[in-house]
C-alpha cells in the first residue's frame, strides 16, 4: 500500500474504507537469522536497513511492549547534526543525511521539518566554544551559522535579551536541523521492515540469551524459545538488564529524563530552540503545543516519570528565558529511561560473544541519531565491521581510554553527561 | 522523594546531591589490574527495582550518605552514614 496525495482524496472521498493496518501483527516463528531485541525507533530502523540494505529477511524484532510506546515516543522531536567531536560528528552528519531523504525512502510522512536549531550563549567564553563549534560542522559538510545578538533578535525576538544572568550574547544556528514526527518514524520503519519480510512481534519480552561455547544461539522469551544466528540488543534505558542475560555488565546507568507540552497555541516559536545555561529548550509541535524539557534528574530511574523538583527548575529556566511562556498552561509531563554513558556518546559494537552485537549509549539524544544508528547497526550485523560512519563508537574505549568522545570536555565519568 | 539523613531526619532530595552507585565505596587496591579499575570506574549492575547508591548533603550536615531505594517505584527506604559503611559490608 502506498500513500500518495491521490490515494488521500480518493480515500477522503471515498469514506477512508481503503485503508489497512500499516504492518502485520504475527506471531514469532522458532528460528530466524537474526533476531533485533528492542522495537524502538533504533531496533526497527537497523530492521529496516538490514531488508533494505543488506537484502536480508529472516529477521524478527522482539518488542515486550507495542510499538512506538518507548523512548521513540517519549522523546521532544529534536532532529540536528551539531556535534563537535570526529566520531560523533560524522554519525550524526550522517544520520541528518538519512534524516532529510527518509519520508521519500520510507514512503510515510513523518512531518520532517527542518525550521532550525538555535543554540544561545550567554557570555563571550561560550560564544568562543559556539565559533569552534560551527567550524567543525562546516568541516564536516554540515551548515553552522554564528550569530550575534542582534541576528538572534531577528529570528527570535520574544526573547529576554536583558536577563541580569544569562544576557544573550548570541548563538549557534543551525538551519538544517529540526524536528520529525517521533511516532511516525516509528510506524514508518515498522512498515518499511514488515513489507520486506521482517517480523515485528510485540508485547513478546525477551528473558534469556542462550549462549552456546562462546556463541549466541538464540534468546528465551515470554511467547517461548526463539533460535537465531545473531542477536542485536537495541534497548536504551534496559540494556544493563538484557547485557545482564548474556553475562555482561556495561558501562551505562539509566536516568530519566522528563519533557512537557502545554495546551495547543497558535504558532509562537518557529525554531528549535535552546538555552543549554539553564538546562532548557524548546519548539512548538505541528498540533500547536510548545514542547519543551530540561536536563536529567540525576538519579538512577527505570520510573519513566521524574520528581517535582526538576519540574520547577524548568519552568523557571522557561520563565528566565522568554517571559510570555508564563501564560501557557502545562497540559503534561512524562518521562523516559536515558541509557547514560560514561563519556555522553553512544556504543555500536560487537560484544566478546560471537554473534551478539550491542547498541546503547544514547544518554538523551537518541531520537535524531534513529536513522544512522540502525543504518550502522544494520552494518556491523550483516557484514561483520563498522559502518564508515560508526567506526569509534567502541564498547572498549572505556577500558583502554583510546578513542573517548567527550564532547563537554568533563571526563569519562559517570554522572557528569 | 524525601531522604531520612541519620543526622538531619527527613529531608527533601532538593538538598542532597546524587554521587552515582554506592560502588564507588569498593575501591581497587592499586595494583587490582585494568579489568577491576574498569569494572570499578565504569561498568555498572545498573539494578531495575532495588539499588544502593551515594547522596551528599550538601545543603545540610555535609555527611555523605549511603541510600537504600528503588529504582522503578522511588521509594527510598533507607539511608547509612557512607563512614559506617566503607570498608564494611560494602
Amino acid at each position: 500500500m502506498r500513500f500518495s496525495g491521490l490515494r488521500v482524496l480518493t480515500e477522503g472521498l471515498t469514506g477512508n474504507r481503503g485503508w489497512r493496518p500499516h504492518w502485520r501483527d504475527p506471531d514469532p516463528r522458532p528460528e530466524y537469522d537474526i533476531v533485533i531485541i528492542g522495537g524502538g525507533g533504533h531496533g526497527l530502523s537497523t530492521a529496516y536497513y538490514l531488508a533494505r540494505e543488506h537484502g536480508l529477511s529472516n529477521i524478527a524484532v522482539l518488542e515486550k511492549g507495542y510499538i512506538g510506546g518507548g523512548n521513540v515516543g517519549r522523546n521532544t522531536t529534536i532532529v540536528r547534526a551539531n556535534y563537535g567531536l570526529p566520531g560523533n560528528s560524522e554519525f550524526y552528519s550522517h544520520s541528518l543525511k538519512l534524516w532529510e531523504g527518509l519520508e521519500q525512502e520510507l514512503n510515510y510522512n513523518v512531518m520532517m521539518s527542518q525550521r532550525g536549531v538555535l543554540n544561545l550563549c550567554h557570555s563571550d567564553g561560550q560564544r568562543d566554544a559556539f565559533a569552534r563549534r560551527a567550524n567543525a560542522m562546516v568541516n564536516q559538510g554540515d551548515d553552522a551559522i554564528l550569530l550575534d545578538r542582534a541576528g538572534v533578535r531577528r529570528l527570535v525576538p520574544y526573547l529576554d535579551f536583558d536577563n541580569i544572568r544569562f544576557p544573550i550574547y548570541g548563538g549557534l544556528y543551525h538551519p538544517r536541523g529540526g524536528t520529525a514526527r517521533h511516532d511516525a518514524v516509528a510506524w514508518g520503519y515498522a512498515r518499511g521492515a514488515d513489507g520486506r519480510g521482517v517480523d515485528i512481534v510485540q508485547n513478546c519480552e525477551v528473558t534469556g540469551i542462550d549462549i552456546d561455547n562462546g556463541r549466541v544461539t538464540g534468546v528465551q522469551t515470554s511467547r517461548g524459545a526463539i533460535r537465531a544466528k545473531k542477536v542485536g540488543i537495541v534497548v536504551a534505558g534496559r540494556s544493563g538488564q538484557v547485557a545482564a542475560m548474556a553475562g555482561m555488565r556495561l558501562p551505562v546507568e539509566s536516568h530519566i529524563l522528563q519533557a512537557f507540552v502545554t495546551e495547543g497555541l497558535k504558532p509562537v516559536i518557529d525554531h528549535v530552540v535552546t538555552f543549554g545555561m539553564g538546562h532548557f529548550y524548546i519548539s512548538q509541535s505541528d498540533k500547536g503545543g510548545l514542547v519543551f524539557g530540561g536536563d536529567l534528574d540525576f538519579y538512577a530511574s527505570y520510573a519513566q516519570r521524574g520528581n517535582l523538583p526538576m519540574q520547577e527548575h524548568v519552568m523557571e529556566a522557561a520563565m528566565t528565558l522568554m517571559p510570555v511562556i508564563g501564560k501557557a498552561r502545562v497540559l503534561r509531563s512524562w518521562g523516559g529511561i536515558m541509557d547514560m554513558s560514561p563519556d555522553g556518546s553512544p556504543i555500536i559494537d560487537r560484544t566478546h560473544i560471537d554473534g551478539l552485537y550491542l547498541n546503547c549509549g544514547w544518554c538523551y539524544g537518541g531520537f535524531k541519531a534513529v536513522p544512522a544508528s540502525g543504518n550502522c547497526f544494520a552494518h556491523l550485523i550483516a557484514q561483520d565491521r563498522p559502518h564508515p560512519a560508526a567506526t569509534r563508537f567502541r564498547l572498549d574505549r572505556f577500558r583502554t581510554g583510546v578513542g573517548l568522545m567527550d564532547e563537554e570536555g568533563t571526563g569519562a565519568q559517570h554522572n557528569l553527561h | 522523594m524525601r531522604i531520612p539523613c541519620p543526622i538531619c531526619g527527613s529531608r527533601d532530595i532538593r538538598e542532597f546531591d546524587y554521587m552515582g552507585h554506592a560502588q564507588a565505596l569498593d575501591r581497587p587496591d592499586p595494583g587490582a589490574g585494568a579489568q577491576a579499575w574498569d569494572d570499578y570506574l565504569h561498568n555498572r549492575d545498573n539494578p531495575a527495582g532495588p539499588t544502593r547508591d551515594l547522596w551528599f548533603h550538601g545543603m545540610g550536615c555535609g555527611a555523605w550518605l549511603v541510600v537504600e531505594r528503588d529504582t522503578v517505584s522511588h521509594e527510598v527506604t533507607g539511608a547509612t552514614l557512607a563512614r559506617d559503611v566503607k570498608g564494611g559490608a560494602a
